[in-house]
């Protein structure tokens, strides 16, 4: 094979490989992504991946069981919380936080450990619950 | 002093500029005495960055209230090593080290090459100067570090529990050297391209910056990484977090970039490439240091909004496409010297390792941007999360570890393929063993993609130790050198090959243990009164007693509050006690009561881990201080004034009482195999990337040499 | 006022350090100094392939025929570069005078 056909040869092996990597990674992302919803906008009969920020002075703990309120990030509409498992570390009044789990009976039930909390911004002006 | 700080910067912006004014003029007027002026203005910033760095730091030790930012990032009770690194935890103290870095890499990097290079240093300089200048302007317009308190608080926010580690504090400090060092061949890449001193000058000048840029960067890394295995309360050591990939991009990148300049050095191949690689390097870098303070995607480690966000994006935006426009003019400089001449060579591997991690680093920025991708396309914001990185990334990681074991065989050109054939002889066979052995000994084939790793590295470290041997034999049989002398030797006179070939191994010793630990860990998470035990991995874990301290945490961070438990191990005649606790810092919110600000701060998992070299039992304690609710609330009604001593004795009888009737606690608990081969993987590649960036002694004696040819050269036409 | 005075100082010794070089006067260009600093480099380099050559060869990577192909070929680019600088190192002491 002469040298210029070689490396065409090259170049559009190059650029299978390329588009195939594209395919991938278009295909599976949005196959395989989670939406998150705002607490705002879950409803019964389906499960959800809920994100919002937990209301002030909602935080009930029961032995296993943890109960508190969620709200949509910038909003007031909140809902329920039923959860058991893991907490997070960062898990807080006012923090966000990820939950997944079915909207029953006007709770959110959410599933076990599925509990995710952002930790606070290490890089922000305002600072929660803290004078400066 | 925060005034003397702020001028500091001021003036340093201005030598900034002018340092890149300077250098411009002089390079386009061919006036040396301008480019020299520009060089020392570098230096002067150098001196100011430094200047106002202590002042910064000085101010941290000894918890001088007054500066804004000691109030907001440390305390006076901060551990003394936490002071030291609270500087850049915060916005504005992280932007100085990172200007600090640039200034001191870029005042060393114009010092060695002063009298090389003078075509593209002048404008290596102006690079520098304005990338510097962006970060002062930064400072001095909007995130000042000097700001200055008019009436100076009691006592200031303390530096977040979650960062009082050590592996956390040095982890800026490296990430931003590896960041500021991929900036210096960025800078000569463009001072080539501008002057179309195309070759490999640039590459061999800024060739070291680069390698202690990848080694800075991957240290850094790796520190975070460790970091989240023993400090934060879920017991893994990568989520695919974007602060995460955000560091690792460039690094991806910076990789590839080491690897094809070596075939630009050698060959005159790959000019195109290479200067794509370095811009895209330096864009990721900026890229990290922005994500990581933006708030722009929403992360588990999610640094909020700031007021700097735009003003970087603005300059990534002006990066890119000064550096697309800039590499598109030159393009007809950038044409090859040579063709490739066989598939089976250095050259050609390279190539395709760097498609390879190019592919990861692709991979990885679709994965960090997809929220922002499918909110632009489909309205919704949607994210990834682990599995989809991880099922991307394996196959690609795979093809990486057998790329790394392939190359260290082949040699420059071209090599004749029955010695192809003879050379991988051995490293199959122990291949093909390997396999056999873990299908025949382990549950290994349950996770096929963790086998064929398994298999690949043992292919990578035959490859390795046969490199070694052979190499040594081949001294040998030359000099007749024994054979720790002839090893010794052969390592000295080819650093780079064979440091490089210690990296090899290095990084397949690490993907042996991230395959391991994350295929065939386990974890159970119980509640647990004392008495109680259960089982794992083999493991019989009992709950002996609650433990509460009180000041003088175990790690040294500074936590007025420790509960935790002492647990009971055995395992096949072995015993010993493990030590998790869980720190609580106390908050300075004023409308708690006093004794329950104590525990309504942060709280941060001191997690206790015993380290093996087989697997790591890693344990996690959540008290369950519920129970004292009631007490705490009682003590906040009745004392609510008293001193600090008495709410120490309140809050000792509170410990005292979970000590002696602890309610059922929470624990994690995962034992997972060959986890302690990940830093010792990483461990072997730094120390095989020091062995390829150390100088040889033959090219300290040229440079000495140089100095004084050009001496003479100057003061002869003086005369 | 503190920021003030030190704004001034500063400049003035930032000032003093860069324009150092601009009072001592012009020096001439002398280009051909770079020239030969980057040929020793690209020579050094080239040696070093060349050795890198012979111990691939001495390990078994390379035939014979291959090393010699391969040595001839590095061997005459590293004779370019020594022209080259002997061209360069020969002609400047003649300028000079």
């Amino acid at each position: 094979m002469d040298p210029s056909r070689k490396r065409k040869l090259r170049l559009v092996i190059f650029l299978a490989a390329a588009l195939l990597l594209a395919t991938a990674l278009v295909y599976t992302s949005f196959s395989a992504s989670t939406e998150a919803s705002k607490p705002s906008e879950v409803q019964p009969g389906q499960s959800y991946e809920m994100t919002g920020k937990v209301v002030n002075d909602s935080i009930e703990r029961d032995g296993d069981e943890l109960r508190f309120r969620v709200r949509d990030r910038d909003g007031t509409e909140s809902v329920a919380v039923l959860y058991s498992g893991v907490v997070p570390d960062p898990f807080r009044e006012g923090r966000e936080v990820i939950v997944e789990g079915e909207l029953k009976k006007g709770t959110f039930v959410a599933e076990r450990d599925s509990l995710v909390t952002k930790c606070p911004s290490k890089f922000t002006k305002e600072k929660e619950g803290q004078s400066s | 002093m925060a005034g003397v700080g702020s001028a500091c910067l001021t003036i340093g912006l201005f030598a900034a500029l002018y340092a890149a004014g300077a250098s411009v003029y002089g390079a386009l007027n061919r006036r040396r005495e301008w480019v020299s002026s520009g060089r020392r203005a570098i230096y002067c910033l150098a001196a100011l960055c430094l200047v106002a760095f202590a002042i910064l730091e000085a101010a941290f030790l000894r918890t001088d209230l007054s500066f804004a930012l000691v109030a907001e990032g440390s305390s006076t009770d901060t551990p003394t090593f936490y002071k030291v690194t609270a500087l850049w935890a915060t916005q504005d103290g992280s932007l100085l080290l990172w200007a600090t870095l640039l200034s001191l890499f870029s005042s060393a990097v114009l010092f060695l090459t002063r009298r090389t290079l003078r075509d593209i240093a002048p404008w290596a300089t102006a690079v520098l100067g304005v990338v510097a200048a962006f970060f002062l302007l930064l400072m001095v317009g909007w995130e000042n570090p000097f700001g200055t308190l008019a009436v100076a608080p009691q006592e200031g926010a303390g530096l977040n529990p979650l960062l009082r580690h050590p592996a956390m504090m040095i982890h800026p400090p490296m990430l931003y050297t590896g960041y500021v060092g991929f900036s210096i061949p960025f800078a000569f890449a463009v001072g080539a391209l501008i002057t179309r001193r195309t070759g490999a000058d640039w590459i061999r000048a800024t060739r070291r910056f680069a390698l202690v840029a990848w080694t800075f960067l991957g240290t850094g890394i790796m520190l975070g990484a460790l970091w989240s295995y023993t400090e934060l309360g879920w017991g893994g050591y990568w989520a695919w977090d974007p602060v995460e990939n955000a560091s690792l991009m460039p690094w991806l990148v910076g990789t590839a970039f080491i690897h094809s300049i070596m075939v630009q050095e050698k060959r005159g191949l790959l000019k195109v490439w290479n200067v794509s690689l370095i811009c895209a390097t330096f864009v990721l870098a900026l890229l990290g240091t922005f994500l990581v303070r933006s708030g722009i995607l929403e992360s588990i480690h999610a640094f909020g909004a700031s007021t700097i966000g735009v003003q970087f994006l603005l300059f990534i935006a002006t990066v890119i496409a000064a550096s697309a426009a800039l590499i598109l003019w030159r393009l007809p400089d950038l044409r090859s010297e040579a063709k490739l001449d066989s598939l089976v060579s250095r050259e050609a591997f390279f190539l395709l390792n760097n498609l390879v991690l190019v592919g990861l680093c692709l991979v990885i920025l679709w994965g960090t941007f997809f929220p922002l991708i499918s909110e632009a396309l489909t309205g919704t914001e949607e994210s990834v999360g682990p599995p989809w990185f991880n099922r991307l990334t394996t196959p690609l990681a795979l093809a990486l570890v057998l790329l790394t074991g392939i190359g260290p065989v082949l040699a420059w050109r071209k090599v004749t393929p029955s010695a192809l054939r003879r050379i991988l002889l051995v490293p199959v066979a122990a291949t093909l063993a390997a396999l056999a052995g873990l299908l025949a000994f382990t549950n290994a084939a349950d996770s096929p993609a963790s086998l064929a790793m398994f298999c690949f590295v043992a292919f990578v470290l035959t490859v390795v130790a046969q490199e070694f041997w052979r190499g040594a034999s081949a001294r040998r049989t030359m000099t007749g050198e024994a054979w720790p002398r002839a090893l010794a030797r052969l390592l000295g006179r080819n650093r780079r090959r064979y440091g490089g070939y210690l990296v090899h191994a290095g990084i397949a010793v690490l993907f042996l243990g991230v395959a391991a630990s994350s295929a065939f860990l386990e974890q159970r998470d119980v509640r647990l009164s004392p008495g109680d035990s259960f089982e794992i991995d083999g493991y019989q874990v009992t709950y002996r007693e609650a433990t509460a301290r009180l000041g003088g945490d175990s790690s040294g961070t500074g936590a007025p509050i420790a509960f935790g438990a002492v647990l009971d191990v055995r395992k096949d005649g072995k015993h010993f006690t493990l030590r998790p606790s869980r720190n609580f810092y106390s908050s300075a919110d004023p409308s708690l009561g006093t004794i329950s600000r104590f525990f309504e701060g942060e709280a941060t998992s001191e997690v206790d881990v015993r380290w093996g070299l087989r697997k790591d039992l890693w344990l996690a304690v959540r008290p369950d201080i519920s129970a004292l609710e009631k007490p705490i609330a009682e003590a906040d009604a009745k004392f609510a004034d008293t001193p600090g001593d008495v709410q120490a004795l309140i809050i000792a009888a509170l410990a005292e009482r979970y000590r002696n009737d602890p309610p059922p606690a929470a624990f994690r608990a995962i034992a997972s195999p060959l986890v302690a081969w990940i830093w010792i993987g990483g461990a072997i590649a730094v120390l095989g990337a020091l062995v390829a960036m150390w100088p040889t002694p033959e090219a300290r004696l040229r440079r000495v040499r140089a100095i004084y040819s050009a001496r003479l050269g100057k003061e002869l036409s003086r005369a | 006022m503190e920021y003030a005075l030190a704004l001034l100082v500063l400049a003035a010794l930032v000032a003093v350090a860069v324009s150092l070089p601009l009072r001592r006067g012009g020096e001439e260009e002398r280009r051909d100094a770079t020239r030969i600093e980057e040929l020793s480099a690209a020579k050094e380099a080239k040696y070093r392939e060349i050795r890198d050559a012979e111990l691939d060869h001495r390990m078994g990577k390379l035939s014979e025929a291959d090393w010699r192909a391969v040595d001839r070929d590095l061997r005459g680019e590293a004779i370019e570069i020594l022209r080259e600088l002997d061209r360069l190192e020969g002609r400047s002491p003649q300028e000079r005078a």
